[in-house]
């Protein structure tokens, strides 16, 4: 190749690459403008504060309302369980991991982690539908065969290996010279562990905390298949409840006409989660950002 | 003025670890180490006394850490490491499997080459040894050691207004200082230093050789160091190794002026290294 062309290869490449930059942020500011577009439309109709604050949600019906709290709740109650069960599992496997474990086991174990957080979603919701209700039903007769229960304990399940793997990466980017400087001052290895690797990596500990909530909170094939379609504001995880997820699945899939304002309602609850789940991901950035800072 | 530490009466060493004024602290006999395949020492035989300053020089790489680091089984927890001979401490053997490691290092002391204080506060930085090891739950005692702590490392002036900073706002000096309070603070009979001077301006140099120089009354300390000067004025026994082996030690001023071996020379006056 002569100069000119090679030249022109590199140029080309480049504006083919800087045009998929382009594009898909394009793509992205585009959705955010239709969800912007559609919200918008729907708060003409419905102020502001009684859909944020409302405590009743029924769209469909014929004197329609729309708090979304009932959803809201739904939502952070299937979560909460879900990390009540991925924090601590997924907080000590980490510390195993990463402080214990000998290298050869962390080598097989952390990639079989990631194929785990790789499982599609829908297997985990009929799993909870089909194997976990049922189970918890033997001991909890009162569990209704749609819950919060058994979709957050799933869920757990589904986020733990992020919690586990993020949290690993954290504590193994400690510096091995904290390490040595608690076992030189007599620390057993669970002093040093606890007292020392964990404090300083907590940072990074808790980015991975926030990631798995926001993942918990997006997620909608499990609660869509095994929580129920009943939005309603409780704390109750034994009876159906519906999230935001899986509201915006039985909006999408039943036949209400586009420009409705029962279509609309699609698109204020799914700006509502993506705000919640953006939230959450910057600061899960942040405080990985900062963690990196103080191990630069 | 750097002020000794007082002494205290509520800590009492373990037994059989009263350590005689002066003799043998650590008897090191045909020591090899290995980092998987690569040998680090070879064949290391000598004697460290007791309640004085030894220092170990030598060239980059000529495995001076490595060495001090099998004292107190640092060296254990890098994968694939292997020690070969024998190293008593006070006639007892280090690496016997009936040893307690922790034990062990909580009596033998380290300040490390590389400053590593914990992101946490100045105050928790000296009390983390204190409350790991259970010695006092006593605020007013831990508090007590901590400042004693301090000031025996010189770095009490500098910091007392604001223990509860982050030990990370401290500038490189102060961390090793603060390292060497951390160290001190539990009251090894051993003290095992690995260029505890090396990121440290003259002035906090000399403060550090000061140190040294109390601290010795109270305990055997062995230090690493590149810096010749530094060596001849702070210790009373040199050792100097080179590829792995101890080549000569004795008292400082013959190592400096009359060394046995051409090697030794060659190195003390700066031909080489
Ligand atoms: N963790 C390790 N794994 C493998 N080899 C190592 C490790 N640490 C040190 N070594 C090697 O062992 C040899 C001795 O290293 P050591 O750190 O003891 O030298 P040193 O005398 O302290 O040098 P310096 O004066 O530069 O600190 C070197 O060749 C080094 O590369
Ligand atoms: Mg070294």
């Amino acid at each position: 190749m002569t100069r000119t062309t090679r030249r022109y290869v590199e140029w080309t490449i480049e504006r083919a690459l800087f045009a998929c930059a382009v594009g898909s942020v394009l793509v992205t500011a585009g959705i955010i403008g239709v969800l912007l577009f559609e919200t918008v439309a729907f708060l003409r109709e419905v102020p502001i504060g009684s859909f944020l604050f409302g405590t009743v949600w029924t769209p469909l019906f014929s004197d329609a309302q729309f708090g979304v709290l009932p959803l809201v709740g739904g939502t952070i109650l299937v979560s909460a369980i879900a990390m009540a069960v991925a924090v601590p599992a997924g907080l000590l496997s980490a510390i195993y991991l990463s402080e214990y474990a000998n290298p050869r086991v962390r080598r097989v174990v952390k990639p079989v982690l990631e194929v785990l957080a790789g499982v599609p979603t829908v297997v985990y919701g009929y799993f909870a539908l089909l194997f976990v209700t049922p189970l918890l039903q033997t001991f909890l007769p009162s569990l209704s065969s749609f819950n919060a229960l058994s979709p957050g304990l799933v869920m757990g399940i589904m986020i733990l290996p992020l919690v586990s793997s993020l949290s690993e990466d954290a504590l193994h980017a400690v510096p091995n010279g904290l390490r040595e400087g608690a076992y030189a001052l007599g620390a057993t290895r669970m002093q040093a562990a606890l007292r020392v690797v964990v404090p300083a990596a907590l940072s990074g500990i808790s980015a991975s905390f926030i990631l798995a909530m926001s993942r918990a909170i997006g997620e909608t094939m499990i609660v869509a298949i095994a929580a129920g379609q009943q939005p309603r504001l409780t704390a109750n995880p034994l009876v159906p409840v519906e999230t935001m997820t899986a509201y915006i699945v039985q909006i999408s899939m039943g036949d209400t006409p586009a420009g409705s304002i029962g279509y609309r309602t699609i698109f204020a609850v799914g700006m509502l989660l993506f705000v919640m789940t953006f939230v959450l991901n910057l600061a899960s950035d942040w405080l990985r950002r900062r963690f990196r800072e103080v191990y630069a | 003025m750097i002020r000794p530490l007082r002494p205290l009466t509520t800590f009492t060493s373990p037994p059989g670890a009263a350590a005689p004024p002066t003799g043998v602290k650590i008897a090191v006999t045909g020591l090899d180490f290995f980092y998987s395949q690569k040998q680090a020492l070879s064949a290391i035989t000598t004697d460290l006394q007791a309640n004085i300053v030894t220092a170990f020089i030598g060239p980059s790489g000529c495995g001076k850490s490595t060495f001090l680091r099998t004292l107190n089984r640092m060296n254990d927890i890098i994968p694939g490491a292997r020690v070969e001979g024998q190293i008593l401490i006070d006639g007892h053997d280090i690496y016997h499997p009936g040893t307690d490691v922790v034990d062990l290092r909580r009596r033998v002391g380290m300040v490390f080459q590389k400053s590593n204080p914990f992101p946490k506060s100045i105050f928790e930085n000296v009390a983390y040894g204190l409350r790991v090891n259970g010695i006092t739950r006593n605020r007013g005692e831990l508090e007590g050691r901590v400042e004693d702590s301090l000031k025996a490392a010189a770095i009490w002036d500098e910091v007392k207004d604001r223990l509860s900073e982050s030990a990370l706002m401290l500038s490189g000096g102060q961390q090793q200082r603060l390292c060497i309070a951390r160290a001190l603070a539990i009251q090894p009979e051993i003290l095992l230093m690995d260029e505890p001077a090396s990121a440290l301006d003259p002035i906090a140099t000399q403060r550090i050789e000061e140190l040294i120089y109390q601290l010795k009354t109270t305990y055997t300390i062995v230090i690493v160091t590149h810096n010749m000067q530094q060596a001849a004025r702070v210790s009373d026994r040199t050792a100097f190794f080179w590829l792995g082996r101890l080549v000569e030690s004795g008292p400082t001023e013959q190592i400096f002026t009359s060394p046995t071996e051409k090697l030794t020379e060659d190195y003390v006056t700066g031909r080489f290294g």
